[in-house]
């Protein structure tokens, strides 16, 4: 393994490669196959500039998550996205970095209010296949100087370069939190549900469906966020708009909320099973459909059930079962019997496929950096 | 300001280009004779004109495909256009060029309430996006101060913003998925109806590429609840500095406005002789909105207030009435109409670090003085994305070059305290010299690298966004395909 700690021996190590490299940031988030030596940014560390009255935070790549979030909470500020931790999913251990969680363009349940990562992200470093160092984007978060390559970056999994820094718009933490928990709601109910509270003013912050809930029977999670007062009153609004799904319990004890929704963000249901896991992204009324097709599959759903975690038996491909259901599948955790035999990332159109090619082309022309993951 | 030469080989041939784009548009979609070819010679910037070849007016994705196709084959520039509304000369002709303009297609395709969705045809305007879904009780939320005139396609390829993206992101957080049209007219769709991108972040990168990757001709936008109500609080301040130290103060407490705005004294004198808005007579000004319930905005605003007053606020009103809300907006809608009754103007787009404001207003103050033009600052404030408006007088020699040589050090200043040249207008031919400024050589031949991918022969908007010396070689290329 090579460890590099500053942006200028990575530029250095990467000129000099003369095979291929597998970048790693943590380790944590070890999605799709690829070869080579790796890489390692996870001593390429620290906090370059964090400014709480302008929001925004700057670091090098592979500082942990953990650092940054202990940074922003004592400012009383959080990333807005609320990036999953893949450690129990994915059965690895190690320490999540920035670098990582951007490669792989990691959001929670926020992502229905907050955005992504992407769309918190708003500047790079970082350094291409052919060893040069490369900037775009900045530190203030309106910016159009230039084409948006910031978001080319997040989720590109280090294949057109390998991130050094990354800068973040932050947003405040709240003063309180409040859960709406229903329960023995059918999928398509359900969804429904959540597409009524986020199609309501009272600014839902999370909207999850989890068919097999705590105890078992079907549980439908919809999260209000901000100050005191403000969240009872949006709770007790939501709570008579959504009277038709029957009894409507208000959760709002911050340490059941936090463990609620972190086993939400986390996948936690899935974890310690056998089978793959696949992550399917799709508009979110088609939720139940997803799960419809795919009948032998335990799902779980997010943003609003625009989000679909499955877990299905090693070896099946289900993207043929979606045909005709508009996003796409990632499968995030493969078996053995699968690992290999089914794509990791969806396929693209042949004219997309030709511009991804071709992207890469650019900025990786040797095609040293994570080889065969992306394609 | 340059444009480069005109290739004269196409101009020479425009007899036959026209004929080809009529054998694939209808009559009345071909634009070729002089007198209504001028239509098209400028945008927003209008310092800058130049006719066009031609124009056309697609009013299908296939005409679009037909028209790029032609050009392509012809090696013939296109410069797409949606309303003509851009600043910075993002639709800016050349003599050889072909105007696109995509103000036909402006349908709505689909409306979808359940996935809070809207599909349009990308000439739409922004602010009919919000008119097709309001009456459910949705609404569009980049709210650029065109919004009535600009579409969706210019929007895409500036990546807009507005007053309101503090709270709502701009353009490209708001944008699901596109129907893109290439330059050798190659239909596909990027994103869709979904949250996010199954590889890379094509969406992205298209968003905010000043139309030089591909057309785009639909557009799925994610439309937003309507808030219960909104409410400003008007804050007066003797001194800029203490006004900039008040944001970053309320940013801190944890509340987030959906808009704080602010102006100096310049605007605001200016404004208050025309628009009467009833502003206090002081240095600077802040309106701070917030969103909610009553109670809700009791609450938020009795924070944002005690914030204030700790800063000693020569003025501290609370809007108690939609009367008064709407007039305390009043004044901040009409400031670059006011300043335009008295002068002409140049309006910069830098963004800054908002802890940097006080050393910008204080250097942009000084450099007033040097350069014997006035300038007038209104800007959100929230984000940092500044609007300084540059006063000169169109009709005394030399005032426009000094007026841009100003504009110039200003921007250079907001890259200087860590900034940048443009927060939501884009580079267009406005900004394109000062690229240099903000960027390294490589850092910008990465970015022609991905323009080469999409637009191998550089005809889409080639003269744009690069500076002419970055693009020349690349640019050189597709004057040999025509011969």
């Amino acid at each position: 393994m090579i460890s590099v700690t500053s942006e200028a021996e990575l530029a250095d190590t990467i000129a000099a490669a003369k095979s291929p490299l597998h970048v790693q940031g943590g380790g944590t988030r070890p999605i799709g196959q690829t070869t080579g030596e790796t890489l390692s940014v996870s001593a390429m560390t620290g906090i370059d500039l964090y400014e709480p009255g302008a929001l925004t935070i700057v670091a090098k790549a592979g500082t942990p998550l953990a650092e940054v979030e202990a940074a922003l909470a004592a400012e009383n500020q959080r990333l807005p996205f609320e990036p999953m931790d893949h450690r129990a999913l994915l059965g690895t251990d190690g320490t999540p970095t920035l670098g990582g969680m951007v490669a792989s363009n990691v959001s929670g349940p926020r992502r229905v209010q907050a955005g992504a990562c992407r769309d918190c992200l708003i500047g790079v470093r970082f350094v291409n296949g052919t060893g040069q160092p490369l900037s775009n984007g900045g530190r203030v978060m309106k910016n159009v100087t230039g084409y948006d390559l910031v978001k080319l970056m997040a989720g590109s999994y280090g294949t057109l370069g390998v991130l050094s820094e990354v800068s973040f718009k932050v947003l405040p933490s709240v003063e309180a939190s409040a859960t709406l928990i229903i329960h023995g709601l059918s999928d398509v109910d359900a969804i429904s549900a959540l597409s009524q509270a986020l199609g309501s003013p009272f600014e839902v912050s999370g909207a999850a469906h989890c068919p097999i809930g705590q105890d078992g029977t079907p549980e439908t999670l919809i999260r209000l966020e901000g100050f005191t007062d403000s969240v009872s009153y949006r709770a007790e609004r939501l709570r008579e708009l959504l009277a038709a799904c029957g009894e409507i319990s208000i959760e709002t004890d911050p340490e059941i909320l936090a463990a609620r929704w972190k086993s939400v963000r986390d996948v936690e249901n899935f974890a310690g099973q056998d089978g793959d896991v696949w992550r399917i992204s799709v508009k979110q009324s088609d939720g139940p459909e997803v799960s419809a097709r795919l009948k032998s599959a335990e799902v779980m759903y997010d943003w609003g059930g625009g989000l679909v975690w499955a877990k299905l038996l090693e070896g099946t491909d289900i993207r043929p079962k979606l045909e005709g259901i508009s996003g796409h599948a990632t499968l995030v955790r493969a078996g053995a019997a699968s690992r290999g035999a089914i794509p990791t990332f969806a396929p693209e159109n042949a004219v997309l496929a030709k511009i991804s090619n071709d992207l890469r082309g650019r900025f990786d022309p040797r095609g040293i950096l994570n080889p065969g993951l992306m394609g | 300001m340059e444009m480069p030469a005109p290739n004269t080989a196409i101009v020479a041939r425009k007899r036959e280009i026209v004929a080809r784009l009529q054998s694939v548009l209808p009559d009345d979609a071909v634009i070729h004779d002089p007198t209504e070819t001028r239509a098209y010679e400028c945008d927003a910037l209008t310092a800058y004109r130049c006719p066009p070849l031609a124009a056309v007016l697609p009013s299908t994705t296939e005409e679009v495909a037909a028209v790029l196709k032609v050009c392509h084959e012809e090696g013939v520039p296109v410069i797409p256009r949606g309303s003509g509304t851009s600043l910075a000369g993002g639709a800016l002709p050349t003599s050889d060029s072909v105007i696109l303009g995509i103000a036909r297609m402006n349908g709505v395709l689909e409306t979808n309430y359940a996935d809070r969705i809207i599909r349009v045809q990308s000439g739409r305007t922004n602010l009919s996006v919000t008119g097709a879904v309001e009456e459910e009780g949705f609404f569009y939320a980049p709210d650029p101060s065109s919004q009535l005139a600009c579409a969706i396609a210019g929007n895409i390829a500036m990546n807009s913003g507005g007053a309101h993206c503090l709270k709502y992101g701009v353009t490209t957080n708001n944008l699901l998925g596109v129907t893109l049209v290439m330059m050798d007219g190659t239909v596909t769709e990027i994103g869709g109806a979904h949250m996010d991108a199954g590889r890379y972040d094509l969406l992205g990168l298209i968003c905010g590429s000043e139309g030089q990757l591909g057309v785009v001709t639909e557009a799925t936008l994610r439309i937003l609840p309507k808030p219960e109500g909104a409410r400003p609080v008007l804050i007066g301040f003797n001194d800029n500095e203490v006004a900039g130290a008040c944001v970053a103060d309320i940013i801190k407490a944890g509340v987030l406005p959906v808009a704080i705005e602010f102006m100096d004294r310049l605007c605001i004198e200016t404004t208050e002789k025309f628009a009467n808005a009833g502003y206090p007579d002081c240095e600077a000004l802040l309106i701070v909105e917030v969103e909610g319930s009553d109670a809700e905005i009791d609450a938020q605003l009795s924070v944002i207030m005690d914030i204030a007053r700790r800063h000693d606020p020569v003025e501290l009103r609370q809007s108690k009435s939609p009367q008064e809300s709407a007039n305390i907006w009043l004044g901040r809608k009409s400031a670059f109409g006011a300043i335009g009754q008295i002068n002409d103007y140049m309006c910069l787009d830098g963004t800054i670090p908002v802890s940097s404001l006080p050393h910008v207003l204080k250097r942009i103050g000084e450099m007033t003085e040097e350069y014997g033009l006035q300038v007038g600052n209104v800007f959100h404030a929230g984000d940092g994305n500044m609007h300084p408006l540059i006063l000169f007088d169109a009709n005394k020699p030399g005032d426009l070059e000094k007026c841009e040589e100003f504009g110039a050090e200003i921007l250079k200043l907001c890259v200087e305290v860590g900034g940048c040249l443009t927060g939501e207008h884009g580079v267009g031919i406005e900004k394109r010299d000062l690229m240099y400024a903000q960027f390294k050589p490589e850092d910008l031949e990465i970015q022609m690298a991905v323009k080469d991918v999409f637009d191998p022969k550089w005809l889409l908007n080639p003269a744009k966004v690069f500076p002419l010396d970055a693009s020349e070689t690349r640019r050189a290329a597709p004057s040999i395909a025509a011969e």
